[in-house]
This record gives structure tokens, C-alpha cells and sequence, in this order.
């Protein structure tokens, strides 16, 4: 694969998981909003969302009974997804290339993600 | 306000944003979190967390259409992005442990910088020879011209990479793309090409922004219930916005923008300092 093909096929990806994810996140707004229409909105002082709905592995586990915030949450989660899909892309092209120190430096930035991401920071 | 008009207020506003942040390219995320935090009265992390998940929508979104015409430099952007996410989740980190009125100044200062930024003609100065070290990493590149491949050379590796974790720090404690401080750092400091750096930087966003989005979401800065609006609004008007890129990208448009951003940055300023947040 040239680096000019590898392009399209992040390019397509990159469009796919957005699309993806913003379907999510508007089917559960339209959910949330058939709920809580009417109800007050106050963001004026911080109050962190329930533990659910603030890391990764909870919010895959709670789909098994969804709510319109998790839905909401899971869609934003596949929008955070797609960036790292195209750096996991990167290392198999890589490999492939036998390109052995961009290889190692993608899974650096692999690993930067997955500390962020899979690691829960109190 | 009930949660309905609410919702409706802020897609329409980050829509807004959204739509003159593609115009311009100055990215829709900058406008955001001083709208909602000095119009609306949304604490300042529910505002930067949503507005970090609409940096990742119109990267992703914008790189689809970018990507088609061969101009991004992947090796590099992979390189620097080591430098950029590790900013990121120092800058992430940072954002808990600082005071919000300190994080509402240092916003204010980029904001200001930003609009400056996006008035001041950079000028186009390709490198002469490569940083020995660029040669290693195999940094230096070619795309497309008029007739055929045009080459380039890379310089300064280690100023554009520090100056890369620098803008991720930024990334991570305010929320923002760091669209302009990531373009710096590739065409002045590094000397690509213009299109080469704003094709790549734009790729780097999104990765840089998902360093910080673990570190969000743990946090609990990431609320559903206000980043929803606000990322199908950004999305709607980034993507509206690239429609007529070609068409709309003016001096005036920059203009005006600039001094919206400038005047949002005076309020949050004055806001913080005045003990408003």
C-alpha cells in the first residue's frame, strides 16, 4: 500500500466514524430530550456526571440498559475512537512497510492514548 | 431556561462557531467555551470538555476532505504527535490542579493570540538544506504541484517537536485544537510548506484531543447533556462552513472573526479577573 492509498482509506475512515458517532449522539439527544424536555438546565456549578457515564469500560458495560445519557456518551466515545482507530491503521501499514522505527513510534503515541484512555484517573 | 431551549440555544451557537470557524480556519472549538461560559453562565469545565469532543468532530471530519489531495505528511505528523499527546495529558492533568479563574485568564491570553494570528501574514520561507536529524526520521516529503511532485526539506526538529508538546499542553488545558501554535511550530519553526502544515496539523488534532479525552471523561467533564449540542452543532456548521470554503475565504471574514475572538477574549479577561468564574 502507497502512502498515498493509505490516505484514502484513513480519510474514509475518519468519515465513517464520525457520521457513525454523531448518529448515536443525536438519537440519544433526541431520546434525552423526550425525557427531560422541560425540566430546568443549570450547568452553572461543576457536579461531575455519574461514575457510569465517566469511563470508558462503564459506559460499554452500562449499553445493556441504556439511558439516553449513555447512549449520548457511547456516540462520544466512538467520536474519540476514530483518531485512535487511525493510529492502530498506522501501525499494521507500518508493519506491513517494514518500517521499523515508525512502527515504535506509533505505539509510543498508541500508548499515550491508551494510558488516557483505558487507565481510570481519579 | 428548560432543557429543551437550552439545547437549542447552544447547537445554534456552536453551529455559529462551527460555520465561521471553517471559513476562516481558525477551527470552531476556540469560540465555544468563552460563549457558553460569559453568555450563558456554563461552568468552565462542562464547556471545555464539550467544546475538546467538537475539536475531535471537525478534525476527523475535515481530514476526510483533506486527505484526497495528498498534501499531509503522516511520518511527520506521527513523529510530532508523540510530542502533542504527551502534552496533552500533562495539560489534562494540569487542568484539575489549577483554579478555574486561572485557566479563564490563560484561555483569554490564547484567544487574544489566536485573533492576532489569524490577521498576520505569515510568509512562505522553504529550508534551504535538512536538519541532519530530520533526514534520519525521514520527515521530508513531496506533494503534489502543477507539474509533479514538489519536494521539500525539513529544519529545526527539536524546536517545531518542543514547540508541538507546548501546544498540547494547551490542547489538554483549555479544550482547544491548538490549530494555530501546531501550524507555527510545522511552517515557521520546522519550514514545510504551508499546505503540507495545515493538512497535517489538522490530522494531529484529533489524536492530540483524544490524549486529553480520558483524562476528561474520568473527570467528569465530558456531560452529555451539554456536549451534545454542542458537537452536532459544531459539526453541522464545520461542515457547512467547508462547503464554501473556496467561495467566502476573505480578508473581511478573517477581519470580523478576529475581532469577535478578540472581544470574547477581552470578557472572559475582564470575567476572570473579576472574579467570575
Amino acid at each position: 500500500m502507497t502512502d498515498q492509498q493509505l490516505d484514502q482509506v484513513i480519510g474514509k475512515l475518519l468519515r465513517a466514524g464520525v457520521l457513525l458517532s454523531a448518529a448515536v449522539v443525536f438519537a440519544g439527544g433526541v431520546w434525552l430530550l423526550l425525557e427531560i424536555a422541560h425540566t430546568p438546565a443549570n450547568f452553572r456549578h461543576f457536579q461531575p456526571p455519574p461514575a457510569g457515564l465517566r469511563s470508558t469500560g462503564g459506559i460499554i458495560g452500562g449499553l445493556a440498559h441504556p439511558n439516553p445519557q449513555l447512549v449520548i456518551q457511547f456516540g462520544l466515545l466512538l467520536l474519540v475512537a476514530t483518531p485512535v482507530a487511525r493510529v492502530i491503521l498506522s501501525v499494521i501499514v507500518f508493519a506491513i512497510q517494514r518500517d521499523r522505527l515508525y512502527v515504535v513510534i506509533t505505539l509510543i503515541v498508541l500508548a499515550v492514548l491508551g494510558y488516557s484512555l483505558a487507565v481510570p484517573h481519579g | 431556561m428548560d432543557a429543551a431551549a437550552f439545547c437549542g440555544v447552544v447547537y445554534g451557537i456552536s453551529a455559529l462557531a462551527g460555520f465561521l470557524g471553517a471559513l476562516t480556519g481558525l477551527g470552531g472549538g476556540v469560540v465555544v467555551t468563552p460563549v457558553l461560559t460569559t453568555l450563558l453562565g456554563v461552568d468552565l469545565h462542562y464547556a471545555i470538555g464539550a467544546s475538546l469532543v467538537s475539536v475531535i468532530a471537525t478534525s476527523s471530519g475535515a481530514a476526510a476532505a483533506y486527505v484526497r489531495e495528498g498534501y499531509s505528511n503522516i511520518r511527520s505528523g506521527m513523529f510530532l504527535e508523540i510530542a502533542t499527546t504527551l502534552g496533552a495529558v500533562a495539560g489534562a492533568h494540569l487542568t484539575t490542579a489549577l483554579p478555574a479563574s486561572t485557566l479563564a485568564i490563560i484561555f483569554g491570553a490564547v484567544l487574544l493570540y489566536s485573533a492576532w494570528h489569524s490577521l498576520h501574514v505569515r510568509k512562505e520561507v522553504p529550508a534551504q538544506k535538512s536538519d541532519p536529524l530530520a533526514v534520519r526520521l525521514r520527515l521530508e516529503g513531496s506533494y503534489p504541484g502543477r507539474e509533479g511532485p514538489v519536494s521539500y526539506r525539513v529544519d529545526r526538529v527539536k524546536g517545531g517537536f518542543s514547540l508541538m508538546f507546548v501546544a498540547g499542553i494547551l490542547s489538554g488545558l483549555l479544550g482547544i485544537g491548538s490549530g494555530a501554535m501546531k501550524v507555527i511550530a510545522m511552517d515557521q519553526v520546522m519550514r514545510f510548506p504551508f499546505k503540507v502544515s495545515t493538512t497535517t496539523s489538522n490530522f494531529m488534532i484529533g489524536v492530540t484531543a483524544a490524549a486529553s479525552a480520558g483524562v476528561y471523561l474520568s473527570r467528569g467533564y465530558i456531560d452529555p447533556r451539554v456536549a451534545m449540542p454542542v458537537m452536532l452543532g459544531v459539526l453541522t456548521g464545520s461542515v457547512l462552513g467547508a462547503r464554501r470554503l473556496v467561495a467566502f475565504r476573505t480578508r473581511f471574514l478573517r477581519v470580523v472573526f478576529a475581532l469577535v475572538v478578540g472581544a470574547l477574549a477581552l470578557e472572559m479577561l475582564v470575567r476572570a479577573f473579576g472574579g467570575g468564574f
